[in-house]
């Protein structure tokens, strides 16, 4: 099968915009984070969170969308820990957010086996549906690749949409990016930078814990441990190569998704001359390669893991 | 009341932080373990009977901490210089692969020369690991944090290729497993009829080694001082560059010996379940041990009391093992908050 012929096949495109929400969710999440100037390696960590607290909710008889809002807040809670640490202790981001993601994975996986001592096989719940919109999705090709989805794909687009308008067009995003920038001028304003930051970390990684709860509630309809398997880690990389901006940033979650997209075809084929572990490494190689081109031109927000403290300079 | 900066870091609260942080995290786990209906005091007694209550149970757990001691180091040493290696646990698999494929049959040595120099190997090939992010740090400024992880990714896939691939072992019965070392590659066990082998005296030499080449070499001040200060250090004129790639294969060194001594002393061949995050707990460790390599030392063996003793309980208990994992973690993130303490006083006025 050529390239082009793949590129032309709409079950393509239609995974291609599935695998790349949970990455857009996860690099907004930690775009709005680092924007305020906090970087938060807890990602991984707080997107397990949501996806076992999005499939408990479920599980335990919820609705769907009752499972989102609490994967949120199950986000914002991990969030406001990160900022209390980072925002008003000032300590080590980089330690914080790992002890994050160590605290949350563990808790998350402890939550599920003692929900479930003895169940061998994870127990399904029943997923969100792909939509069907009548009129929207019969349109050739844009129909079922973007109205094909289930709703939670829609979520991540409006996510997007809310995300640059509020960052550019309204001043709470205006103080959000200067405190990554500029914190000083934020406190001369008589803003409080230790608050625009909880709010901003707060928000993205609610954003992140969405983007984990879509694998249990749309992708999968079941919880596995260790199933967010480094999408986390990958969205980091993905903030640098969008440049902090919002609109890349979903170019790159789709650039990155349609790679996977193409491994996995290539990957069923037969005969294959390449192994099949080479294609799963392209990801991660693919993300290195991305930091470094990228960090040529990196506009870093120059507060970024600099801790604020009121009065110094 | 109020609270003011000290001037000097008080002495007994440096020592006493880390304790009362393990405390406040370990009674945080008994309140999960209450709240999933168990008696903590019966956990934590079952917990500590499983991990030091006998011989056997004791040579588990410094079997534990073998590995734990030298992703420790490799993060201690790391970290003292500002360079954030989270990458311990590819750099681990990097020397365990190394010594997979020169110990099994492709060097005919006797054991006495044959050991050191899987241990050299198996540094040189994580310590090489580690030195491409380091470059690319010190060269073209790319958060190492982000891709040392990467790596972690990268190296496992390829061990996946090669023990499902061209260095399956075709006598495993179809196990994704390489073939064992041969036996001059085998580190001998210290106690008859356990599992403790050679490597825990080899960590703890290296922890001795560590600690002095920090506390009394000139690189290690230069390591020091890049950790305080960069600019300073350049202003010394510490080769500041030069400092850091020399500590990134000191710690991607000692991350790769923990691949050769889980190998050499305990498995025997490699497999993809070689460390159940060894690299990332070792992050955990160096932490605990406030950066100290002596230190490491017994937070490695702290860790490990809690994962052996954890793994025993949940067997007599319904508690998941996983309990371990929450201890550590919460202790991470209580031990950080603790640091804060020293520097601090309370006035009552």
């Amino acid at each position: 099968m050529g390239v082009l012929e793949l590129l032309l096949e709409t079950g393509f495109w239609v995974a291609t915009v599935r695998m790349a929400t949970p990455l857009l969710f996860g690099t907004l999440g930690e775009l709005i984070c680092e924007r305020a100037g906090v970087l938060n390696l807890g990602i991984e960590g707080i997107m397990a969170a949501g996806c076992m607290g999005g499939w408990c909710w479920v599980y335990l008889g919820g609705s769907l969308w009752g499972a989102v809002l609490f994967a949120a807040a199950v986000g914002a809670a991990l969030g406001l820990v990160h900022a209390l640490f980072t925002v008003h202790l000032g300590l080590s981001q980089h330690v914080t957010g790992l002890g994050i993601t160590m605290l949350a994975s563990a808790l998350s996986s402890f939550a599920f086996r003692m929900l479930l001592p003895k169940a061998t096989t994870p127990p399904k719940i029943v997923p969100f549906a792909a939509m069907d919109i009548p009129g929207l999705s019969s349109i050739p090709l844009l129909g079922p690749v973007l109205f094909g989805q289930t709703p939670l794909t829609l979520l991540a687009l409006a996510a997007l949409g809310v995300t640059a308008w509020v960052l550019y067009r309204t001043p709470a995003g205006l103080a959000l990016r200067m405190a990554g920038e500029n914190p000083m001028a934020v406190e001369s304003q008589g803003l409080s930078v230790h608050a625009i930051r909880t709010v901003a970390v707060m928000a993205g990684s609610a954003l992140m814990a969405v983007g984990g709860a879509f694998l249990t509630l749309a992708a999968f309809d079941a919880y596995y441990i260790g199933m967010v398997n480094g999408r986390g880690w990958i969205c980091i990389a993905l903030v640098v190569f969008a440049s902090w901006r919002p609109g890349k940033a979903l170019l790159g979650a789709l650039l990155f998704a349609a790679f996977d997209a193409v491994q996995m075809r290539v990957q069923q084929q037969s005969g294959l001359a390449i192994p099949y572990q080479v294609y799963l490494m392209m990801p991660y190689v693919f993300s290195i390669v991305a930091l470094v081109v990228m960090s040529r031109r990196a506009a870093y927000p120059a507060a970024l893991l600099v801790p604020f403290r009121k009065g110094e300079r | 009341m109020r609270i003011e900066p000290r001037e000097q870091p008080s002495l007994a609260l440096t020592v006493l932080a880390p304790v009362l942080a393990v405390g406040v995290a370990l009674a945080l786990c008994s309140l999960l373990i209450w709240l999933s209906g168990t008696s903590p005091a019966r956990a934590l007694g079952l917990l500590l009977k499983g991990s030091l209550g006998s011989t056997f149970a004791l040579t588990e757990t410094l079997t534990r901490a073998t590995p734990l001691i030298f992703t420790g180091l490799a993060a201690a040493v790391a970290f003292r210089a500002k360079l954030w290696n989270i990458g311990a646990e590819g750099q681990l698999y990097a020397g365990a692969a190394m010594a997979t494929w020169l110990g099994t049959g492709m060097l005919d040595l006797p054991a006495w020369l044959m050991v050191p120099t899987l241990f050299l190997a198996g540094a040189l090939a994580g310590g090489l690991l580690l030195l491409g992010p380091t470059l690319l740090k010190t060269r073209l400024a790319v958060d190492e944090v982000v891709t040392t992880l990467l790596l972690n990714f990268v190296v496992l896939l390829a061990v996946n290729w090669l023990v499902f691939g061209p260095w399956k072992d075709p006598m495993a019965m179809g196990w994704p497993q390489a073939a064992p070392v041969v036996d001059a590659a085998v580190l001998a066990p210290m106690v008859a009829k356990t599992r403790l082998h050679w490597g825990f005296v080899v960590a703890l030499a290296c922890a001795v080694g560590a600690w002095a080449v920090i506390r009394f070499s000139t690189w290690g001040l230069e390591i020091r001082a890049v950790g305080h200060s960069e600019r300073a250090s350049r202003f010394a004129g510490i080769p500041v560059g030069r400092a850091v790639l020399r500590t990134a294969l000191l710690s991607g060194g000692l991350a790769g010996m923990a691949g050769v001594s889980e190998l050499a002393g305990l498995k025997g061949y490699l497999t993809l379940d070689l460390s159940p995050g060894f690299g990332y707990s070792g992050i955990v460790v160096a932490m605990l041990a406030a950066l100290h390599p002596l230190g490491v030392v017994a937070a490695a063996l702290f860790v490990a009391v809690i994962s052996i003793g954890a793994d025993s309980m949940s067997r007599s208990l319904e508690i998941s093992n996983y309990i371990a994992d929450v201890a550590t973690a919460l202790s991470l993130l209580a031990v950080l908050v603790s640091m804060l303490a020293p520097r601090w006083r309370i006035r009552w006025r």
